[in-house]
């Protein structure tokens, strides 16, 4: 197994020369990756999960810092710290438990514990009820049940041998965290590569026959969308706007017709002309906002407005790992990425109108390439993420089932420090 | 990581030649770390060139980046010039520890050129395959994998296709190429099927327009295109055998110059260069200050993505690219009412003052730049000073320079690291300052680099020339500092150096300060004069290539490589035919082989007659005689029985006039013995139908108006000259 040192430092170079793109990619590499330094990660008795945590974090600010644009993998740690304070609250809430139970048999201890434990239980139970929106944490904490609680009640006779019976229990207990993270973070990974099927499960409700769907670039969750209504023997129609200046569109356009589906592939600035004929637009995102915005490939304003004119519903197709818990009124949120400008120009065509050595040394000429663009909450109808479809104004509600509120500032705090 | 060992260990294991060893080797490259050349001066004195940041970025970093990312494991530095400074910087950053990746310095410290430091790195045995050659200064963000695929494939192929240049469009225009890159015209001939390159020259003489080729290559190749559109990206894929062509030839230095116009011109060895286009991706090299300064933009113009200062985080200061092209740093102090322009890089821990101007510039990083300040295409590197109301205009400020309050750099200035500007001074417009003194000859002491270029600064030191405010100080070697420190005016320090005087015509081209209006029109104004003229001519380069090969052939240096080709020709006939004689080998063959002969040197029929004529005669020469009978006799028999051979060769009056010539001239110079029987042989060839009268009377006639030593003979045959005019009178009457 190597160094998680040099595993690191390697996703961070391959982050930073943008080797690796796409948020599904990067979301699931920071995934394993944050699993193997969870799984390296030496744990003291006390204080576990605020060790990883920590180890947890300083990885993913790193890892945030190389590409802020990757905004998948800043939701990746979140999740991810998400999943320790889970885990850490379900088995002090099974341990809380068990305290709880030989409190009650030995009536002469004098520990501060008792005072502590109705305060510690309550929020135990707290967390164990919020937990259980989450079924897997449920599942363990359930599972954790007579385990944990078996080693106070033997242990117990003895009262000098309190204090042992503790470290072995948390001793038990760190692995047992370690463990049940690791557990999650893979079930997490899981559901990132599970993801497309998930959502293209969705098609046939939302896709009917003879309708015309019109799409924008390239999107694997589009395709396999498509491709799931397809098979599910819809008859339809595809408008695939071509997505200057990378014109991914035209290979969605080959997958397509690769595919037994009937496509017309159309210029994008033919979008507001094709629109009217249009019944839904259906669309890839790179990150979903807490808000409900949406930052998707650059283009898919237009279209987003254009639907919006024609009445036409504009849905969002995401995964869970492209839910950002964060709010995107912030710039330093709100990145694009500039591309190289070569996707639009020919270098050496116009070179001349990009001279600096003549003239006033400015030239007149300059060329941008923006990689995104933000599409406000307004103008989205739906959401189709892997549990479900939702609208933009539950996006809020939704995220905060996978995020611990204390991990938002994860990318605030590290702006300023750097 | 030991890579230095590494490299000496690779040394003591000699590698075959075997094509098994081909199989898979780690993909290596070359980086020179040294440019050769002093067009940097005087900021190469102190630091080497692959060090001086381009937006704020060493260029090692991107040469280094992108070699990384376009899958290359194996990188050899080689370091010259400022050696310890190169390693030190290397040892310090990430590169030596990456996984994948390693990179090992050669060092080197008599190595004056590029052709030193490959045989160098032949010497170290530590290429293995295919490599990649660039100088640090080379920037690109390409893909590697088609352009070595292409040249794997013909390399399989044909072993001789021993490199691949990495070449790329520019717009075709003359001013564009001299306004971006400052380099000079660059013509190139590619065939445009296999993609071979067949000619390669940089117009050094500016805007002439006129470029002669040589006529083997019309004939040698069914179709050629010449470009003059297409920029020398200076990233080239080489075999191995490069390295060794590098050492068979000690006197290749320089890579372009040397060994690929070497390459070209020798046809012998046969090796071949081939060329691979970009279309999409960039490259170019910072060959001078004004491609410095167009890169340094393109950079912020993001054409190099993704080697774009917010992408590549080298330390930890995160940039953040803002609308219109303007990268911070985020820990900046900027006053509210300063204003940053577009197109503008701005570095950590920089404090800009009130109602400061920037504009289109780089500034570094721990800056401090004062209020009132205008700074426009500058570049300012780290740790600056400029204090008030001062005004920078497309100049380069090297590290740790103070430049006092009200100074004003004038277009094309260099400060040298540390140099001090005075108050109030006015630094003249193209003028470099360094704290050391110009050196006084080209010496290559302080810098391993030779001169190319004859616009570079010549002689005399700290000269009087920019005598300015106190400069009637010191005579004194000793109080030079001080001397120097006046010469920036008060408080200042550094000196100016001088510009010899044809250089400062040239100072323009090369340097960050746009090309003066009244240049870019005399530019064009060249041009047009040029495509006039040659309209007028009626022969536009572009229609040369179908002009007839025979048409091309009287260049000097055609006459001069002729003149050898004929003496080889002749003493290859003479062996042959001698061979011939005591082997008894058949006539026939003998022709064939001469013919062979012919067509490989590519002589006319007349030059072969006229060697075998000398050949047969030398044999009659060769035996022994006493009298001028007895060689008569020799020369007749030698003549009867390999008449058939010699008349083979004599289809035409042409032929038969080129034998006279050849004989008179034998007869005159190399064998006196013959003089005295020319017309007793002349008469016998023409008895014998070698040589008809026609080609006599023409010899003669052509003989008229030479000088009276040369018609010796003619004056020997005049009584059988005179009976065949008569001869032939007779027929006309007849």
């Amino acid at each position: 197994m190597p160094d998680v040192h040099s595993l690191v430092n390697e996703f961070i170079l391959k982050l930073k020369k943008r080797k690796v793109e796409g948020s599904q990619a990067t979301a699931r590499l920071a995934a394993v990756l944050l699993r193997s330094v969870i799984s390296q990660q030496r744990i003291g008795y006390t204080n576990q999960a605020g060790a990883l945590i920590d180890a947890v974090k300083a990885v993913g600010e790193q890892l945030v810092a190389a590409n802020p644009v990757e905004i998948a993998v800043g939701n990746i740690v979140r999740r991810v710290l998400h999943i320790i304070r889970d885990e850490d609250l379900s088995l002090t809430t099974a341990a809380m438990a068990g305290l709880n139970l030989s409190a009650v048999s030995d009536d002469d201890d004098d520990d501060t514990s008792p005072d502590d434990h109705p305060v510690l239980s309550a929020a135990a139970v707290a967390a164990a009820a919020r937990s259980t929106l989450r079924p897997p944490s449920l599942q363990s904490l359930l599972e954790d049940m007579p385990d944990s609680a078996a080693v106070p009640h033997t242990s117990s006779s003895g009262g000098d041998s309190e204090g042992k019976s503790k470290s072995a229990d948390k001793n038990s207990r760190s692995r047992k965290l370690k463990h049940d993270v690791i557990e999650a973070v893979n079930e997490l990974i899981q559901d990132i590569d599970t993801c497309h099927e998930q959502i293209a499960e969705q098609a046939v409700e939302h896709i009917h026959h003879n309708e015309v769907i019109l799409t924008l670039g390239s999107s694997r969750t589009v395709l396999q969308f498509l491709c799931a209504a397809r098979e599910k023997k819809r008859s339809f129609r595809v408008f695939v706007a071509e997505g200057a200046p990378r014109y991914q569109g035209h290979l969605l356009a080959k997958e397509l017709v690769a595919r037994g589906l009937q496509t017309t592939l159309i210029t994008d600035s033919a979008i507001f002309a094709m629109i009217s004929r249009v019944n839904m637009v259906i669309v890839g995102a790179h990150a979903v906002m807490a808000n409900g915005g949406v930052i998707a490939p650059v283009g898919l304003n237009m279209v987003a407005l254009a639907a919006q004119r024609h009445a036409v519903p504009f849905v969002v197709l995401a995964g869970s790992h492209k839910l950002c818990p964060l709010y995107p009124h912030n710039p330093e949120v709100l990145l694009n990425e500039l591309r190289s400008p070569s996707e639009l120009l020919d270098f050496g065509e116009f070179s001349d109108c990009m001279d600096f050595g003549s003239g006033s040394g400015s030239p007149l000429l300059h060329v941008v390439n923006p990689a995104f663009d933000y599409v406000p909450p307004k103008l989205v109808s739906l959401f189709i993420t892997d549990t479900g479809g939702h609208n933009p104004s539950y996006m809020y509600r939704l995220i905060a089932d996978y995020y611990s509120a204390d991990d938002l500032v994860l990318q605030r705090k590290a702006a300023p420090s750097t | 990581m030991g890579a230095q060992k590494k490299s000496s260990a690779a040394a003591a294991a000699r590698i075959s030649d075997d094509p098994e060893e081909l199989s898979r080797v780690p993909l290596q490259a070359v980086l020179l770390a040294d440019s050769f050349t002093t067009k940097f001066r005087p900021i190469t004195l102190e630091r080497p060139k692959v060090l001086l940041p381009l937006a704020n970025v060493p260029m090692i970093e991107y040469a280094l980046t992108w070699l990384e990312s376009a899958g290359v494991e194996e990188v050899f530095v080689f370091c010259c010039a400022h050696a310890k400074q190169v390693t030190n910087y290397l040892q310090c950053s990430q590169w030596l520890s990456q996984p994948n990746f390693s990179v090992a310095t050669i060092e080197s410290h008599n190595s004056v050129s590029a052709g030193d430091a490959l045989r160098l790195i032949y010497e170290r045995n530590v290429i293995h395959g295919d490599f990649i050659l660039i100088s640090g200064d080379t920037l690109s963000n390409m893909s590697l994998n088609r352009a070595l695929q292409e040249h794997k494939e013909r390399k399989k192929k044909d072993s001789n296709a021993v490199m691949t240049m990495v070449i790329k469009r520019s717009k075709l225009s003359p001013v564009t190429q001299q306004s971006r890159l400052g380099t000079d015209e660059l013509f190139m001939a590619i065939d445009p099927d296999t993609k071979q390159l067949l000619y390669y020259e940089e117009n050094t003489n500016h805007l002439k327009g006129t470029l002669s080729l040589d006529k083997m290559l019309l004939i040698d190749n069914p179709s050629i295109t010449l470009h003059n559109d297409m920029q020398d990206c200076f990233i080239d894929i080489c075999s191995p055998e490069v390295l060794s062509l590098f050492t068979d030839n000690f006197d290749y230095q320089h890579l372009r110059r040397h060994f690929v116009k070497g390459l070209l011109v020798d046809d012998i060895m046969g090796y071949k260069i081939y060329t691979h286009e970009i279309h999409s991706s960039y490259a170019a090299r910072v060959d001078n200050y004004r491609s410095y300064d167009t890169i340094s933009k393109d950079i912020i113009q993001r054409w190099t993505y993704p080697l774009v200062p917010d992408v590549l985080l080298f330390g930890n200061s995160a940039t953040k690219l803002e609308r219109e092209g303007i990268y911070r740093a985020t820990e900046i102090v900027q006053s509210r009412s300063a204003q940053i322009g577009p197109l503008t890089v701005i570095g950590n821990g920089t404090r800009i003052g009130n109602n400061t101007k920037i504009t289109n510039s780089v500034i570094g990083k721990g800056c401090s730049i004062g209020s009132n300040v205008l700074i426009e295409g500058s570049y300012i590197w780290d740790n600056v000073t400029v204090e008030d109301g001062c005004q920078l205009k497309h100049s380069i400020v090297c590290d740790g320079v103070v430049i006092k309050s009200g100074s004003v750099l004038s277009p094309g200035v260099v400060l040298s690291f540390k140099v001090v500007v005075g108050q109030n001074f006015t630094v003249p417009a193209y003028s470099k300052v360094s704290l050391l003194p110009q050196p006084t000859k080209q010496d290559s002491d302080e810098e391993l680099e030779y001169a190319d270029n004859n616009s570079d600064i010549e002689t005399s030191p700290i000269a009087g020339a920019h005598d300015n405010l106190n400069g009637e100080l010191t005579s004194d070697l000793t109080d030079m500092q001080s001397s120097a420190a006046e010469e920036l005016g008060s408080g200042g320090a550094g000196y100016i150096w001088s510009i010899c005087e044809g250089a400062s015509e040239e100072e323009w081209r090369h340097s960050v300060a746009p090309v003066p209006a009244e240049k870019l029109a005399e530019i064009s104004q060249t041009i047009d004069d040029d495509l006039d003229f040659s309209y007028q001519d009626g022969n536009a380069p572009a229609s040369s290539g179908e002009l007839k090969p025979g048409g091309l052939s009287d260049s000097d240096d055609d006459d001069v490589d002729a003149n050898n080709d004929s003496a080889y020709f002749e003493k290859e006939v003479e062996a042959t035919f001698l061979r011939a004689v005591h082997e008894n080998v058949k006539v026939d063959h003998v022709i064939l082989e001469v013919n062979s002969l012919k067509l490989s040197y590519n002589m006319e029929f007349a030059a072969c007659a006229g060697a075998i004529f000398y050949s047969m005669m030398k044999l009659a020469l060769g035996t022994p005689y006493n009298s001028s009978a007895e060689l008569y006799n020799a020369v007749v028999n030698v003549l009867t029985s390999w008449k058939r051979l010699l008349k083979s060769y004599l289809s035409g009056k042409d032929e038969e006039i080129e034998i006279i010539l050849k004989f008179e001239e034998m007869c005159s110079e190399l064998a006196k013995e013959l003089s005295p029987l020319f017309t007793k042989i002349l008469c016998f060839l023409y008895d014998k139908d070698m040589i008809s009268e026609d080609a006599i009377l023409d010899w003669e006639s052509e003989k008229n108006y030479a000088d009276e030593s040369d018609r010796v003979f003619v004056k020997q045959a005049e009584k059988f000259l005179q009976w065949l005019r008569e001869a032939s009178e007779e027929e006309e009457e007849d």
